[in-house]
């Protein structure tokens, strides 16, 4: 039996960069920052105090004021950009296909502000204090589980954890489960919301952000020569995947074709990449096995590029290791130098701009390379996107562990 | 309206979720209002965070209806 297909027929963003396909892709082509000092809570005290935020979100356009006060910010992201997938989707629900339409959407670290706040309601007043609807409100797997609610979604419910990887790993699973013949449509991606102090203080420990303080909008400088750490990003990016002769059958507008996924293990060290990339360039060669495609048919990579010192030559390497004399050629852009890194969600969003990539044949730019390092030498298409031809399309995340996720996307 | 009355009123739809007009005094949180077990809990979570009292569990299963939750907030009044 043939493999079945599956494509890209909905999408969905919340972000520093704007919520909304239309915006949010507008200000990735014009090269727009989304970083800012923090205003969630007062920073001044962390090492880092800059992040990308998501702006003007009203949750009241998506979820009654009780049903949201229950869930912390992340399953809010995760639930208002499915909304807007589904519906850039048109699917109806009915009798016949609810159980054929299942849900993969994770978190890289879930709902931590909700942690921090109960905990201080605990300390404060007792064990009283905590909510009956803490629990539910943190997990990581209640986006999957209240869009299934809501809409009468089915089929498989689950939801992936791998760090920064979350969502590409919860991405390339999903199209799996359509391959196989579980299911007809999944929605999926990954969310994340953890702009709070144990999430900015432990990555900030870590030594892993930047503290570009004076100077929000370049602190996330992927391949330049100064940077210096990543910068802490939130939002949700969901993609409605759907079996190929389905999504012709009803009419659906298609953005592209999932055609790879590879996946592989450092088993290096728990938050350093593997200075040669060779776990790195494992996945994006089992990727590109999974696809059937030739290293010189791949026109650009969106890269999981953060701006640590370390992973962006470490990606870089895995990049060469990979392509050979094609990584000359292929074009590779960082769209975290303007969202900033949105760890589970991170994915997501990205796993979007590589299909609206290929949807509107532009390669977004990697903002803020000033001086690029020379270490780093490949085309990262610097500060001004690229009108060119877009075949395929891949995208790289990498997360703590030492876990690998790439996906491969094309023209259809 | 009592102070009390109107308070109350005013938590119960809140966290039920309900517009204030729906929020009789015979009405029941379960049967009338769309509560469930969570919904109670959190509910009385909330009665206690306003009038700065302690509502035990035995009391708490029966208070019920929002009558019930009126009458408990004034016998417990100091």
């Amino acid at each position: 039996m043939a493999k079945r297909r599956v494509v890209i027929t909905g999408l969905g963003i919340i972000s520093p960069v704007g919520s909304g396909i239309s915006e949010a892709w507008k200000n990735i082509v014009e090269g727009q920052s989304g970083i800012t000092r923090i205003t969630r809570f007062d920073a001044s005290l962390f090492a880092s105090k800059i992040a990308g935020e998501v702006k003007k979100f009203d949750v009241s356009a998506y979820l009654p004021a009780k049903e949201a006060r229950r869930m912390d910010i992340f399953i809010q992201y995760g639930l208002a950009a499915s909304i807007d997938a589904i519906k850039d989707a048109g699917i109806e629900v009915t009798e016949q296909n609810a159980e054929r339409i299942g849900v993969n959407i994770g978190s890289g670290i879930g709902g931590l502000p909700m942690i921090e706040d109960t905990h201080n309601d605990y300390l404060a007043g007792g064990a009283r204090k905590i909510s009956p609807f803490f629990v539910p409100g943190t997990i990581i797997n209640m986006i999957s589980g209240n869009l299934s609610i809501m809409y009468g979604f089915k089929g498989p419910n689950l939801s992936m954890v791998t760090a920064c990887s979350t969502a590409t790993h919860c991405i390339g699973d999903s199209a799996r489960l359509i391959e196989y013949g579980d299911a007809d449509m999944m929605i999926s991606g990954g969310s994340e919301a953890c702009i709070c102090p144990l999430a900015l203080g432990g990555f900030a420990s870590a030594r892993a952000l930047s503290t570009r303080n004076d100077d929000p909008v370049t602190a996330s400088r992927p391949w330049d020569r100064e940077r210096d750490g990543f910068v802490l990003g939130e939002g949700a990016g969901i993609l409605v995947l759907e079996e190929y002769e389905h999504a012709k059958a009803r009419g659906a507008r298609i953005y592209a074709e999932l055609v790879g996924y590879g996946m592989s293990a450092d088993a290096y060290h728990m938050t350093a990449p593997r200075e040669d990339g060779e776990g790195a360039a494992r996945s994006m060669n089992n990727a590109l096995h999974n696809a059937g495609l030739n290293k010189d048919q791949v026109d650009y990579i969106n890269a999981h590029g953060t701006s640590t010192t370390l992973g962006d030559v470490a990606e870089t390497m895995a990049m060469k290791r990979c392509f050979g004399d094609h990584a000359k050629k292929v074009k590779v852009s960082s769209t975290k130098s303007m969202t900033g890194h949105l760890l589970g969600a991170a994915g997501g969003v990205e796993a979007i701009f590589s299909a609206l990539s290929i949807y509107h044949q532009i390669a977004p730019p990697t903002i803020n390379i000033f001086e690029q390092d020379g270490v780093c030498d490949m085309d990262y298409v610097p500060n001004i996107a690229r009108n060119m031809t877009i075949d395929v399309a891949m995208s790289n995340s990498f997360g703590f562990g030492g876990t690998n996720a790439t996906l491969v996307f094309h023209r259809v | 309206m009592s102070n009390i009355e109107q308070r109350v009123k005013k938590i119960v739809a809140e966290q039920l979720g309900v517009n204030e007009v729906e929020v009789k005094n015979e009405s029941s949180f379960v049967n009338d209002l769309g509560a469930d077990s969570l919904d109670t809990v959190e509910l009385v979570m909330a009665l206690e965070e306003e009038f700065e009292c302690e509502i035990p569990d035995e009391d708490a299963e029966k208070i019920t209806t929002v009558q019930q939750a009126i009458d408990y907030v004034n016998s417990h009044q100091e």
